[in-house]
């Protein structure tokens, strides 16, 4: 089981004012230079999310399709490159067809949960006092919580989830961290000069945060947002893994590592294939946060 | 040097009377700004000097009502400007008044500008905050702000960041934004104190013209007392929270009567006068949760005595618009006691 904790919040290096805007072209360059690691991520990340858009052109059969009884569990030929399941459907379309599941899913919880956890953090550094104290409260106890209960608790209480719930419940699970550093950076912002220097103009709050705060904390939420992902990933297929994901016949990665469980010892590319693509592209996003948070100078943020 | 402003029309223009700001931290309350009053008139500039921590800043942001939380203006405070009361209006009120009617340009030409807009933005951004422009009509206003601050060509130069430009350059864009309502007054809190010497020159030679041009009123916050000398027509000395002398430029430095602002002058470098070593004041400011009873300078004060203890000084009027709260003005006599004491 991953390390279901949605990312502990570790020492905040003391981030410098960034001399560049943190959209310039530039920094993003210098991220690859001279850096394999960080390219070999990019581009493995790239042909997944590529396979991912385009899983219904590239993928050779439909991901449901159940062929004759002979091709049932066969392993990997020249028809069915990563082999059939045990009924016959073949796995590279499958795993095609859940990197899509898994991706969008992921990219769309970690959507929601940015929202939420840049507001919530914004409005409580931006207010301080009595207002920061309840919000950061509600952010303590759900970090309190280990993600992967909270999630099984709703789970349980629904039953099988549409894939909106999924989305959803991931995303309302996942904003605690990414609110606290935004709160760290929006209260440490809001004393700058140019923030005091807005509000001399007749800024209203509002406005102030907005246009002149917030923008310092896009560098820390890029970085929470890449590795939120990678994450997230993990947590769906951990909960599809326990039967609680995607209801089938949609299959994730963590569903498809599900399915071939049962049969490692007889059909291991069943598991081991989408357990090969859920590494790969976790891997990657952790080492592209990694590399985006030092390039930007965004807060320390551990991969999960 | 400036010409003396232009004079008074009628009114004042900002009226400050019995402002007290303090700060209540824990328990002991910091009286940084003490029962300060003075007026401006429109188109005047008035100098406002004093050391660190003697409550230059915090008066400039109550007059905006910028003071944050510890931090308090006392009931009983009264600023008025343009006839308005700014401590009885709403949030939404006294907004109108920032940056629209009461401009401020701050210390720190680097840090007061966010690093992550052009110039140009930045300054199109105070058109936007006030009235309804669209983009285009903020930038170009933003543009020909650039050129009246002298920022050579301005169309290209509002497309650079801050940290493309020098302080001087810097400050000058915050004299922009500053300028983009036409306010009736400009709060500049040590405009130039960051600067090399030339360009504070070239910075305070802008304020003037500026304020010429425009029949801006300036309140300009310096510890400085030769950057009052070059632009002020009035100074206020503030120490301990309160105005402790206030006078006409020219006759503060003729005849100084609070020691204080003879301590400031005598430890101003001047050519022409050759001295081993600048004066300085002994000791520091006290801080303002323990203000000495009496005269809050006396600890420092080469002429205190025991009234200087038992009496707080009311501003004792000295000549039209001078006036000094010390008790030797009250009591002339114990200075040439002093003097013939042997201070220097």
């Amino acid at each position: 089981m991953p390390n279901a904790t949605p990312g502990s919040l570790v020492a905040f290096a003391d981030a410098a004012p960034a001399p560049l805007a943190p959209w310039a072209p530039g920094r993003l360059v210098a991220l690859f230079r001279g850096d394999l690691t960080a390219a070999l991520a990019a581009v493995t990340l790239v042909v997944i999310a590529l396979a991912a858009l385009l899983a219904p052109w590239i993928a050779p059969f439909d991901p449901a399709q159940t062929f004759d009884i002979a091709a049932r569990t066969q392993p990997p030929s020249a028809t069915h490159w990563l082999g059939t399941d045990q009924l016959s459907r073949d796995l590279l379309s499958r795993l095609l067809y859940g990197a899509r599941l898994s991706l969008g899913i992921s990219v769309l919880a970690v959507t929601v949960a940015m929202v939420i956890g840049t507001a919530w953090g914004a409005v409580a550094g931006y207010a301080g006092g009595w207002v920061d104290r309840v919000l950061m409260q509600v952010v303590d106890a759900g970090l309190a919580i280990p993600r992967i209960l909270l999630l099984l608790g709703v789970v349980a209480l629904w039953g099988t989830l549409s894939m909106p719930a999924l989305v959803l419940v991931l995303g309302l699970t996942g904003w605690f961290t990414a609110s606290r550093l935004v709160r760290a950076e929006v209260r440490a912002t809001r004393e700058r000069d140019f923030a005091v220097a807005a509000r001399a103009t007749g800024a209203t709050p509002l406005r102030v945060l907005v246009r002149q705060v917030l923008p310092h904390a896009l560098t820390t939420i890029l970085v929470a947002a890449t590795l939120g992902v990678g994450q997230v990933v993990i947590v769906e297929a951990g909960l599809s893994f326990l039967g609680y994901g995607v209801a089938p016949p949609a299959a994730s990665w963590g569903s498809l590592i599900r399915e071939g469980r049962a049969l490692l010892g007889t059909a291991w590319w069943m598991s081991v294939f989408p357990g090969v693509g859920l590494a790969a592209t976790v891997l990657a996003i952790n080492v592209l946060g990694d590399r985006l948070r030092r390039v930007l100078g965004g807060q320390q943020l551990h991969a999960p | 040097m400036t010409m003396p402003s232009r004079p008074a029309a009628g009114e004042p223009l900002l009226r400050v009377h019995d402002l007290r700001t303090y700060f209540h931290v824990g328990g002991a309350v910091a009286r940084a700004v003490d029962g300060v009053s003075f007026d401006i008139r429109a188109g005047e500039t008035v100098g406002m000097v004093g050391e660190s921590g003697c409550g230059k800043s915090v008066t400039a942001l109550s007059l905006l009502r910028l003071v944050d939380p510890p931090g308090r203006i006392e009931s009983g405070s009264r600023i008025e400007f343009e006839g308005r009361d700014l401590l009885a209006l709403d949030e939404e009120g006294i907004r109108q008044i920032r940056g629209n009617r009461i401009a401020m340009v701050f210390q720190e030409p680097m840090t007061a500008l966010n690093p992550v807009f052009t110039i140009g933005d930045q300054v199109a951004e105070v058109a936007r905050v006030h009235s309804n422009a669209s983009r285009k009509a903020a930038w170009e206003r933003a543009i020909e702000m650039l050129n009246l601050v002298g920022i050579p060509d301005p169309r290209d130069r509002a497309k650079s960041y801050p940290h493309q430009l020098s302080g001087g350059m810097r400050q000058r864009v915050l004299i922009a934004m500053a300028l983009v309502m036409n306010p009736s007054l400009l709060i500049a809190d040590e405009p130039t104190t960051a600067l090399d010497v030339t360009i504070q020159a070239q910075i305070l030679e802008l304020i003037g013209d500026l304020q010429q041009r425009l029949g801006l009123a300036v309140l300009l916050i310096t510890h400085d007392l030769g950057v009052v000398a070059e632009v002020t027509s009035r100074v206020l000395v503030m120490y301990g929270g309160q105005i402790v002398e206030r006078a006409p430029v020219r006759e503060l430095f003729r005849d100084p009567r609070h020691p204080y602002t003879r301590g400031l002058l005598e430890a101003m470098p001047r050519l022409g006068r050759q001295r081993d070593r600048l004066a300085v004041i002994p000791g520091t400011v006290p801080p303002p949760t323990r203000w000495p009873s009496g005269c809050r300078f006396r600890d420092r004060c080469p002429f205190a005595w025991h009234r200087c203890v038992d009496e707080a000084p009311p501003e004792y009027p000295v000549a039209a618009e001078h006036s000094a709260r010390c008790h030797l003005v009250d009591d002339p006599s114990r200075m040439k006691v002093a003097s013939a004491a042997g201070h220097s």
